[in-house]
């Protein structure tokens, strides 16, 4: 069957079209991911900690979910001290002691509040550590004082947890009571957030020459990017974007390497016929007994979980399937054909003939089985990995969606977390799946009769 | 898995004459030799088993050295050792987990101890469980999988015998009505199979679950389970409700498409075209000319279908917290317990072996042109 005759057959399949259309796009995903983010950078963000997620909300949904409800989600917003914008006022009190004054500015414009407020402060100093007081300043005029503290090198004022200033607040947690417009505030009503220009004015006192005091505000949002964040404050999206590159090349390379191996040994078994043929009954017999999903597992846990690991015994094990008997019965009936007999005559050699005029002749049969693999393969990870199984360094589709199964995301109501890799791999699945079917139909004359 | 009764679908046909006693003889050597060739498979396949499982004998250390830690904090802590000189009570923990290591054959190299492990559990001797213990508490593996199984037969039966069933009327249902609307519906969802039952699973847990609140998350009871016997079975059928469907929605398509395939192909053959010429009624056609030669590979499908029962959905059960062998499975490899595992997987081998031998000798007796026993007299 010549290419283009081919091609124009699977386009008529409307199924097919969509298939392609599926495939061709994560393929364009994949390349992109792969250019735009580099994959020691991709490893290095996914297993990072506070030092590249720290400004970044927990759970939040993405931020098209705002699209649904009608209402502005509040994503994140930064304020920092080390920004030129913000003014420092020093003023000298003594030899040694001196003020370091400055206001955080932000103005508030969501429907809703943000899902915690956390000040990082970061000191440098000689001896003693400078001190810090706090006072929120809300667009009606109203002051919080939220507390004072010497601040070290690196300190945090998680805002939303510190519980004596939840106790001065009425017992209102502090990122609604700080952002809430006070009639909403009232018993019976739904607080709603007073928008407008706030100030987190931050009055320093520092006691050592060249003594510096900074701060960094963060209002985490409750919806972030295209993806939204996991527990770990991690952006979904980078996962969700390597998992593509890596799904789709373990699928490929488990397809090919299973079926081009069974095909390559069961040509070779019904070229050498005797004990070969024996052999590959036997083997396929033990290849059935063997569990296959509970080795997978096995490894897992006992060796490695390393994904290429994993993929080659994928392939060994899923060289002896079923199928070997099917191509070797189709083996046979090549072997007794006339062109076969005429390179034996003019004394081709017994692997020429096996891999230059055997093979090729059968092997459009192995286009549909090879692409219907493919999602089988790309589930089979997903599936290692919601066991707790995936590869402890890359980020993919299965991990996410295991880091939400073993988060609770479910009950939690995080339901993006789970649908996002989810719908993901159905499209992958689907789109291959469709496409297989299709080829089947061409590929077998008998089903296209029907 | 209908593939394969479809590569074995062209069997029924007129039978030849045979003198009996030839046929004894033949039927007498293959039994034989079937029966040699699939127990080495057997004995191959769980050794391997055991020797992954063992971590190639490695996990013999391991246990040494929990066994050694164990003692040595036992004996340490115990007051009547305190007044012991130090290199005393390490002679004395010393002895004692040599003792340990003999008692449990560690000291014995890996080889041995492997061969044994193969003998113990192909006689179906399983031994006593590491770790895990059954409800009742008994560490006897047997036990613990005789416990396990009903959860796990009670939801595969449920799911793969309907599924079995239906895919069969269904695909029977539309071979007569193919080319109408339902039928270009199930050829257009057949490629949903793709997608694994525990992943429907998780879509169900989303729906039914965590939007509806209709149905329970996961689990086989309500905790704590209702006390008489009628709110039980409907607590029991309320939790089996999502994992059965996601079992049967992740096949039922492609199992009435391949059918459906199969029973075309069929319908297609000239004797059936030849018994629409002398007017028989379809019904007749249906169940004298298209079933009865589609007949053997049904019972494989159907054999291999009760087969499969058995063992337990992995992941599924792990989805839905179904307190089956497929869940108890997983809990043994995480901690390591290796009898429990060859246990699981021997059982399963048996009765897939048993399975593939008795359709063998069916087939040997019932169609001639299944040639047993190799050379045949002119």
């Amino acid at each position: 069957m010549k290419m283009p005759v081919f091609l124009k057959e699977l386009l008529s399949y409307r199924s097919a079209v969509f298939g392609l259309l599926i495939i061709g796009g994560l393929i364009a995903l994949a390349v992109y991911t792969v250019i735009t983010i580099p994959y020691d950078e991709a490893i290095r963000r996914w297993r990072g900690g506070e030092e590249i997620w720290g400004d970044y909300p927990r759970n939040a949904v993405p931020q098209w979910f705002g699209v649904f409800s009608g209402e502005s989600l509040p994503t994140t917003i930064v304020v920092n001290s080390k920004d030129s914008a913000i003014q420092k006022k020093a003023q000298t009190v003594s030899a040694d002691m001196a003020t370091a004054d400055f206001i955080l500015p932000f103005e508030y414009t969501f429907d809703g509040f943000p899902s915690e407020i956390n000040v990082f402060l970061q000191a440098q100093y000689d001896k003693r550590k400078p001190q810090a007081t706090l006072i929120w300043k809300t667009p009606d005029g109203r002051d919080f004082q939220l507390g004072d503290m010497t601040v070290g090198a690196a300190d945090r004022f998680a805002i939303s947890i510190d519980q004596r200033l939840a106790r001065k607040l009425n017992d209102v947690r502090p990122e609604i009571a700080l952002l809430a417009d006070p009639e909403s505030l009232k018993p019976g009503a739904t607080p709603k957030p007073l928008k407008g220009k706030y100030q987190l004015v931050i009055e320093g006192l520092t006691f050592d020459k060249g003594s510096n005091l900074d701060a960094k505000l963060v209002l985490y949002g409750q919806a972030h990017g295209v993806a939204g964040t996991d527990h770990r404050r991690r952006d979904i999206s980078v996962a969700l974007l390597w998992g593509t590159p890596i799904a789709l090349a373990f699928g490929f390379l488990a397809a090919v390497g299973s079926t081009l191996t069974t095909f390559a040994i069961a040509a070779i078994g019904s070229w050498f016929g005797g004990w070969w043929g024996a052999a590959i009954q036997r083997l396929t017999e033990i290849n059935t007994v063997l569990p296959t999903l509970t080795i997978l597992i096995m490894i897992g846990i006992f060796y490695t979980r390393n994904i290429w690991v994993i993929l080659g015994i994928v392939i060994v094990l899923g060289i002896f399937n079923l199928s070997i008997k099917v191509y070797r019965s189709m083996f046979l009936q090549v072997k007794e054909m006339p062109y076969i007999e005429a390179a034996h005559a003019y004394g081709a050699s017994n692997l020429r003939i096996v891999f230059q005029y055997m093979m090729p002749k059968i092997a459009p049969v192995l286009i549909p089985s090879f692409v219907t693999l493919i999602p089988s393969f790309v589930f089979l990870e997903a599936s290692l990995a919601v066991l707790g199984l995936g590869d402890p360094v890359l980020p993919t589709w299965g991990k996410v969606l295991n880091d939400a199964y073993s988060n609770g995301a479910l009950y939690k109501g995080y339901y993006y977390w789970v649908i996002e890799p989810a719908v993901l791999l159905m499209l992958a699945g689907l789109g291959f799946a469709v496409v297989g079917f299709a080829l089947d139909r061409i590929f077998n004359p008998r089903l296209r009769e029907i | 898995m209908a593939s394969e009764a479809l590569s074995g679908g062209t069997i029924a046909k007129p039978r030849g004459r045979i003198r009996v006693p030839d046929t004894l003889s033949r039927i007498l050597k293959y039994v034989i030799y079937r029966s040699v060739a699939l127990f080495a498979t057997v004995v191959i396949g769980v050794y391997l088993t055991v020797l992954i499982a063992n971590m190639g004998g490695y996990l013999d250390q391991i246990r040494i050295s929990q066994i050694r830690e164990g003692i040595g904090a036992a004996m340490s802590l115990d007051p009547a050792n305190r007044a012991l000189a130090p290199s005393e009570l390490r002679q004395r923990i010393d002895e004692e987990v040599l003792i340990e290591t003999q008692r449990l054959n560690l000291d014995q190299p890996f080889f041995l101890r492997s061969v044994n492990y193969l003998t113990d559990a192909l006689t179906l001797n399983l031994g006593r469980a590491e770790h895990i213990s059954s409800d009742s508490g008994s560490r006897q593996v047997r036990l613990i999988l005789v416990e396990r199984m009903p959860a796990t037969l009670l939801l595969s039966a449920t799911a793969n015998l309907s599924l079995f069933f239906i895919a069969i009327f269904g695909a029977l249902f539309l071979s007569r009505r193919y080319g109408s609307w339902l039928d270009r519906i199930v050829i257009a969802l057949a490629p949903t199979s793709a997608i694994p039952a525990w992943f429907i699973g998780i879509f169900l847990i989303l729906i039914f679950a965590s939007v509806f609140h209709v149905l329970p998350f996961g689990g086989m009871v309500d905790a704590p389970p209702p006390p008489d016997l009628g709110g039980y079975i409907l607590s029991l059928l309320k939790h089996m409700v999502l994992p059965v469907s996601a079992l049967f929605l992740h096949s039922v398509f492609i199992a009435i498409f391949n059918w459906r395939t199969f029973f075309l192909i069929y319908s297609s053959e000239d004797y059936v075209e030849m018994a629409k010429a002398k007017g028989l009624t379809s019904r007749t056609i249906e169940q004298r000319y298209i079933l009865r030669p589609t007949l053997p590979p049904i019972v494989t499908q159907f054999a291999f279908t009760l087969i499969y029962l058995w063992q337990g959905a992995i992941i599924l059960e792990t989805v839905f917290a179904w307190p089956g062998l497929g869940r108890m499975l997983y809990q043994a490899i995480s901690i390591f317990d290796v009898p429990v595992i060859v246990g699981n997987v021997v059982l399963i081998a048996y009765l897939l072996v048993a399975t593939v031998f008795l359709l063998d000798i069916i087939y040997a007796l019932l169609d001639p042109r299944v040639k047993v026993g190799g050379e045949r007299k002119a």
